[in-house]
């Protein structure tokens, strides 16, 4: 030990004659010793890279959402009757003399009269350049702020749909980004409320005991015994086809919100029972300390973790009950832009098949459900480092 | 045995009283009826409607009366069999339910079916051969398996199918027998339409139980009776056959309860799309013609379901496992 002294070295001999498991733990203990759960919990998180990597994605994605207006290049109700059902155009990198400035060959348009199918081909001979950073198809932003600057616009004179047009001419891929918004926030929302709901109800269960307990454990059972998918049906029938675009929004998201916490009071209920009896929880009540220090610096940071887990893993099956609420028609309907919405506009298989590229939104929705797993899964092993797999 | 079933069945008297109270609630929520959504649809449609009909189309359906008294005469006609009157198909809901139930529950049955046979040797190699590279890719596909929902699996099957190989893979039943009454060709022909839905909705049930399975042999391999077998010099197979797997065998009895009602209304969805004749499609249409009976009373059976299944679980779990046996034991 030539270096500075461990600052902790009163508690404990690190003489390997004293005390040989502490000195060979000694740089392990050192390096986690004075370290807080939180940290812990972001060090063993940061190990799981696909986790991280999907943190990673779903964070861009709200960042979309944030700013989905100047992401996507045209509004979400932007409409051209002379680009109905419009296939997707390819972006062009390379021409003839290489790298170049992304460009798209205009769309020539004909009616087949004897098929009645509009056709359309790309003009190999023209190329328009996109333009980025631009001025484009104005929009309030959030609706309070008038702009027309967009990340990509399409080229003077030209259109530009990555992934085609619907049947009214309306732009798939900035539809599907306007979506993001109301898909996204839904469950974002509907957690905050269940987990609200899951933490003081299976707070006050766990903490109290007794009757209470016996009570509300009666409840969570009534609701478990439920089917969640018919009865989120049922719910969303009920709500009035009067209300506004916003109250069915709230509407949805509060259906899926009520129906979620029982789950989430079961099992923080279930956590905080068992913390209670942990040794590490008798550990420091035997040192004296106060039953408001043992909840705030033991079970809380213990139970913080697993919940943000247990989170993460349920807002995707909110995320699917809109789409699937919105799909068969029971969620959020037309002006309302959200991914279930334009799967359900893409109406039925017939349609589907001479435009297939309206079931584009599937792709969305399968990566968003697919990261919030992957990055749950991990969150909830970084939260409880001893259950194995 | 004995006390803890009757207990059991005592306990799930209240809760079925709740559930009913909630369901009824939750079904009269939408303002207005049956009868004042047909005469909106009627005037919009500018047919007129005679004002005696209606008084009596009232007075037949009992809407005039107290939500109180309808609702018990619903829950007192329940418990004789009589499940009410489904106002847009004029015939009693036990009619309109019949060929869909059987439907539903033969998919149901097969969907559970495939769950098991497909999970239990794919977890029991992923366990033993633990981060090989099969298992590892098994993993993986189970992992696209949960989170794929099932019903844009079947939006995307269906577009594929038909594409591709530009046949139909929609329905039940070959469009000839729809309306036929049940033959043996008519029987064929629902077994042959089975496996798409039963494989789309059976996916995430499969993958969720390779995880189970898998985690909770890879727990047992790990403890000590087994070392101490292994040591003993019994042989690997033998060992594997005869401790861990029985007790990771649990999920499988925990989860018969679970796993029906879960195929039932995880399946409503599915049914939409695929356009299935069973019960998914059904509820949706009760529910957006306030079909009031129709719909309540197939969420009540739903919900009967559950705690029967639960019942069922519990009751299979003390069979197979003594822990389980001597806490009841200790409690009662």
């Amino acid at each position: 030990m030539t270096s500075a002294p461990d600052p902790r070295s009163h508690w404990w001999s690190t003489d390997p004659e004293v005390a040989p498991c502490l000195a060979e733990d000694s740089a392990e203990a050192r390096r986690y010793g004075g370290l807080s759960q939180g940290t812990l919990f972001w060090s063993r998180f940061r190990k799981n890279r696909l986790a991280v990597l999907s943190m990673v994605f779903l964070g861009l994605l709200y960042l979309v959402v944030a700013f989905a207006e100047i992401v996507a290049p045209y509004g979400t109700g932007d409409r051209n009757s002379r680009e109905i059902h419009m296939p997707p155009q390819a972006i062009h990198l390379l021409g003839p003399e290489g790298l170049t400035t992304p460009y798209v060959h205009p769309t020539l348009y004909h009616l087949d009269k004897d098929n009645l199918r509009r056709v359309y081909t790309p003009d190999t001979e023209r190329r328009q350049p996109l333009r980025f950073f631009c001025l484009g198809a104005s929009y309030t932003f959030w609706g309070l702020f008038p702009g027309r600057f967009h990340l990509v616009c399409p080229p003077d004179g030209g259109s530009f749909h990555p992934l085609g047009t619907d049947r009214l001419g309306r732009d798939v891929l900035s539809r599907i980004i306007h979506g993001a918004r109301v898909s996204l926030t839904v469950g974002l929302l509907g957690i905050t409320l269940s987990m609200t709901l899951g933490m003081a109800i299976g707070g006050v269960a766990g903490y109290k005991g007794g009757l209470v307990d016996l009570l509300i454990q009666r409840v969570i059972e009534l609701f478990r015994c439920l089917p969640e998918l018919p009865l989120w049906m049922a719910l969303s029938a009920a709500l009035p086809v009067t209300w506004s675009p916003i109250a069915v929004y709230f509407g949805i998201t509060l259906i899926l919100g009520l129906l979620d916490w029982p789950g989430l009071a079961r099992s923080i209920r279930g956590k905080l029972l068992s913390l209670r009896e942990e040794e590490f929880v008798l550990a420091s009540r035997m040192m004296g300390a106060s039953s408001g220090r043992i909840i705030r610096h033991h079970l809380l940071p213990a139970l913080t973790s697993h919940l943000i887990a247990s989170a993460t893993l349920s807002i995707p099956g909110m995320i699917l009950g809109e789409t699937a609420l919105s799909f068969i028609g029971l969620g959020l309907r037309p002006p309302v832009t959200s991914w279930g919405v334009l799967l359900n506009e893409a109406g039925n298989l017939n349609a589907v098949l001479l435009h297939p590229w309206l079931l584009a939104p599937v792709l969305p929705v399968i990566l968003t459900v697919l990261t919030f797993n992957f990055m749950g899964d991990g969150l909830r092993d970084a939260a409880d480092p001893y259950m194995d797999d | 045995m004995g006390a803890f079933l009757l207990r059991r069945v005592l306990v799930m008297v209240p809760t079925l009283i709740a559930a009913s109270i909630l369901i009824f609630t939750i079904i009269q929520l939408p303002p207005g009826d049956y009868l004042s959504t047909l005469i909106a649809e009627m005037e919009a449609r500018g047919e007129s409607i005679d004002p005696n009909k209606i008084a009596v189309l009232r007075e037949a359906y009992g809407l005039d009366s107290s939500v109180v008294v309808q609702y018990l005469h619903w829950v007192g006609g329940m418990l004789v069999g009589d499940f009410g009157y489904s106002f847009e198909y004029a015939l009693p809901v036990s009619r309109v339910v019949g060929d869909q139930l059987w439907l539903t529950a033969v998919l149901s049955l097969g969907t559970i079916a495939f769950i098991w046979v497909l999970s239990f040797p794919i977890a029991l190699y992923s366990a033993t051969h633990r981060h090989t590279p099969l298992d590892l890719f098994l993993t993986f596909v189970g992992f696209l398996g949960l989170a794929i929902p099932n019903f844009l699996l079947a939006l995307v099957l269906l577009f594929l199918a038909n594409r591709l190989f530009d046949i139909s893979i929609g329905g039940l039943m070959a469009p000839e027998y729809m309306d036929a009454p049940w033959s043996p060709g008519k029987i064929l022909s629902v077994f042959e339409h089975l496996w798409v839905p039963v494989v789309v909705i059976g996916t995430s049930g499969t993958a969720a139980m390779i995880r189970r399975l898998r985690a909770n042999l890879l727990d047992e391999l790990h403890k000590p009776y087994v070392s101490v077998a292994r040591a003993k010099g019994l042989a690997p197979g033998r060992l594997l056959w005869k401790y861990p797997l029985r007790v990771s065998l649990i999920p499988f009895v925990a989860d018969v309860g679970n796993l029906l009602p879960q195929v039932v209304s995880g399946g409503a969805v599915v049914s939409i799309v695929l356009s299935l004749p069973t019960t998914g499609p059904m509820l949706l249409r009760a529910l957006r013609a306030q079909d009031t009976y129709l719909a309540g009373s197939f969420l009540m059976f739903l919900a009967v379901l559950t705690m029967v299944g639960v019942l069922i679980s519990d009751i299979a779990l003390g069979l197979i496992d003594p822990r389980i046996r001597a806490e009841e034991r200790a409690q009662s």
